[in-house]
């Protein structure tokens, strides 16, 4: 095919162009071909080791520099970009199309950065090219959202670009490798990585955007720009402690949001910040058994989320509605998409046999190896919690529930497909994770299949299943309501411009009233100016302001003249 | 818009949802006592109580449930509260 020195996003890019120009079966052909000729040649001709740079300037930039991490992430992309290709093939909207795959370029172009300024060149492109699956809902309220995801995508990436000049000022590098929390450098660059990574309090941005992108845009939206983080920081921040305590609160508050939110892409987009909170503590613990899962995590998360997201989009696109309060008892007319949510949902809550089991499990003991007894206990709450909201939240209030008596078609065959094989890939990976585990960047022996195991997780998946049941039977369950709820972005959405109306109200108070003042004190001086008998003399009078320039410039001129004749 | 006419669904008959039902009280059960049979492997202090999971799963997601409920208390907006400048 092509030589192996070719960085994995120019095939991206290229076809990204070719799309532009091309409809019907072409463009379809492009679409899908280029995540699955892209993918076949990584696996077969990428060797570990490559390196591939050019220089700009007086600057190299590393495009391309493959070790197991990057490979697994760049294997990772490929596939995500396929299965969401396949789900969108029935998409017409060309800006959707061209965004999707520079998309997907883009994040291969960051995971094989082998530089800062080329993972922040890629980092910019992520944003910049995602923020279109948002807008291309063409809604008022998309467009603002984007517009908001944005902002944050962009300060993530100019603290980036700061982070690395400093960085290289101080230790003359600027290759992407262990970096650290040591000096302003390490901080700038860890707070870049954590606004994409969605750490707590600059997570808005995923639950406010998300959920207001096309119902394929989002299955994109899932894939890949939170991964791109957790690599990133898996790079250079692992073993970074304070990693593992961000990571316990990203896996715990979100799931609280998730039970009361109706929007049911909203509690995938709050369910998304709570598995790749197991992720951060996995990268936190830094542990070759945590590392290995947290990435692993991350492949499977990719797969089971995007799945989720998938179902979701074809509930959206054929109803119209994705709030739990308006869906219910959509098994009757899309079972397949019912039976295919459900395979996502068991891979979420990390069912023995599922996907989610067999990477969330290495996170856990590696938790428990180091010591961390009561973050285990948090995160043992939030994967009983995940079970709740997503595990039985999602496909029942979607797909069962009350009858709401909509009755539609079964998801279109392309989507069918596309949910197909995440849900295939869900279940092989699940029961035979060796050939994942083969895969993974650092050397462990792991099995996750023993009877403690698979019964500790039985027992807590089905005694959570049994506190809906009973919370349901006793009317406590909170029902679906139409509504939102205020997160962190109340601050920025209400709190300031309420400040920002405040001020500027006070300033044109403050502004009328002085102006008021000295209007007064002029007419006043003016009365009194008028009633003296000052007016009536010569001098007195009112004088046309000309007539002042006029003798300045006579007074100027004179002394010009006497200065020259002196 | 439910047509009289349409057909039966597999819950819209009670028995089957309370068939579903039984059977789930059951593994429920059976795994509760597999506890006190199968040999556990114990890492943390914790797993030594008898049915801890069993336990934690339960407890963990009625509080849940119940403290994302108060939060609505004070978290709850209508749908169009960003959308209206007060």
């Amino acid at each position: 095919m092509w030589m192996s020195e070719l960085p994995p996003f120019v095939p991206f890019f290229i076809a990204a162009l070719l799309v532009l120009f091309t409809r019907g079966l072409v463009r379809n052909a492009i679409l899908l071909l280029t995540p699955v000729l892209g993918g076949l040649h990584l696996w077969m001709n990428v060797p570990e080791g490559t390196l591939m740079s050019v220089s700009l300037l007086d600057y190299e930039l590393i495009l391309m520099r493959t070790d197991r991490l990057s490979l697994l992430f760049g294997y990772l992309f490929h596939i995500a970009a396929f299965i969401a290709s396949v789900f969108a093939l029935h998409v017409r909207d060309n800006m959707q199309n061209v965004s999707g795959l520079v998309y997907a370029g883009s994040a291969l172009g960051a995971v094989f950065a082998g530089d800062l300024i080329t993972l922040f060149i890629f980092w910019e492109l992520l944003a910049i090219s995602s923020v279109f699956l948002i807008w291309a809902s063409r809604t008022n309220r998309a467009i603002h959202a984007g517009i908001r995801y944005l902002l944050f995508q962009v300060a993530s990436g100019v603290l980036l670009l700061a982070g690395a000049l400093v960085h290289y000022y101080q230790t003359g590098s600027l290759a992407f490798d262990f970096i650290g929390l040591e000096g302003i450098a390490g901080w700038l660059i860890f707070i870049a990585f954590g606004i994409k990574c969605a750490f707590p309090f600059l997570h808005n941005w995923l639950t406010d955007a998300y959920p207001e992108a096309t119902p394929t845009g989002a299955v994109f939206l899932s894939a890949f720009t939170t991964k791109v983080a957790i690599y990133a920081l898996a790079r250079g921040f692992p073993g970074t402690e304070l990693l593992v305590y961000i990571g316990a609160v990203m896996t715990c508050f979100p799931i609280f949001y998730a039970v009361i939110e109706n929007d049911l892409r909203r509690v995938l987009a709050y369910s998304m910040i709570n598995q790749v909170g197991f992720m951060v503590c996995g990268v936190g613990i830094g542990t070759a058994l945590a590392m290995n899962g947290a990435v692993a995590h991350a492949f499977n998360d990719v797969i089971f989320k995007g799945l989720l997201f998938m179902t979701m989009g074809a509930v959206l696109y054929r109803t119209g509605k994705i709030n739990g309060s308006d869906l219910g008892g959509l098994y009757k007319s899309m079972p397949k998409t019912a039976m295919l949510c459900i395979v996502g949902a068991s891979s979420i809550s990390a069912f023995p046999l599922f996907s989610g089991f067999v990477s969330k499990s290495m996170v856990m003991t590696a938790m428990i190896e180091e010591g961390y007894d009561y973050l285990w206990l948090m995160l043992l709450f939030a994967s009983a919690g995940v079970f709740h909201h997503a595990g039985i939240k999602i496909p029942y209030f979607a797909f069962f529930a009350h009858d709401s008596g909509i009755r539609t078609q079964e998801a279109p065959r392309n989507m069918l497909i596309a949910m197909s094989i995440a849900a295939i890939l869900c279940i092989f990976i699940g029961s035979q994770p060796q050939y994942l585990y083969s895969l993974l960047p650092w050397e462990v022996d792991y099995w996750p299949y023993d009877t403690t195991h698979v019964l500790a997780q039985l027992q807590l998946l089905f005694f959570s299943a049994l506190a809906f049941v009973w919370l349901n039977k006793q009317g406590l369950y909170p029902p679906e309501l139409h509504s939102i709820n205020i997160d962190v972005e109340w601050l920025y959405r209400k709190l300031l411009p309420a400040i920002g109306r405040y001020a500027y109200r006070s300033a044109s108070q403050l502004r009328d009233s002085l102006s008021g003042a000295i209007r007064i004190t002029l007419q006043g001086t003016q009365g009194v100016f008028q009633r003296s008998q000052l007016p009536e003399h010569y001098l007195g009078g009112s004088w046309p302001t000309g007539y002042m320039v006029m003798w300045t410039a006579v007074i100027l001129g004179g002394y010009l003249l006497l200065d020259y004749i002196l | 818009m439910q047509d009289p006419e349409e057909k039966q669904y597999l819950f819209d008959k009670p028995e089957n949802v309370s068939r579903l039902l039984r059977g789930f009280y059951l593994i429920c059960g059976i795994l509760f006592l597999l506890d006190f049979v199968l040999h556990r492997h114990i890492s943390i202090i914790w797993e030594k109580i008898p049915g801890f999971y069993a336990l934690f799963g339960f407890v963990a997601c009625v509080i849940l449930v119940l403290v994302a409920k108060e939060m609505r208390k004070f978290l709850m907006r209508k749908e169009d509260y960003y959308d209206v400048d007060e």
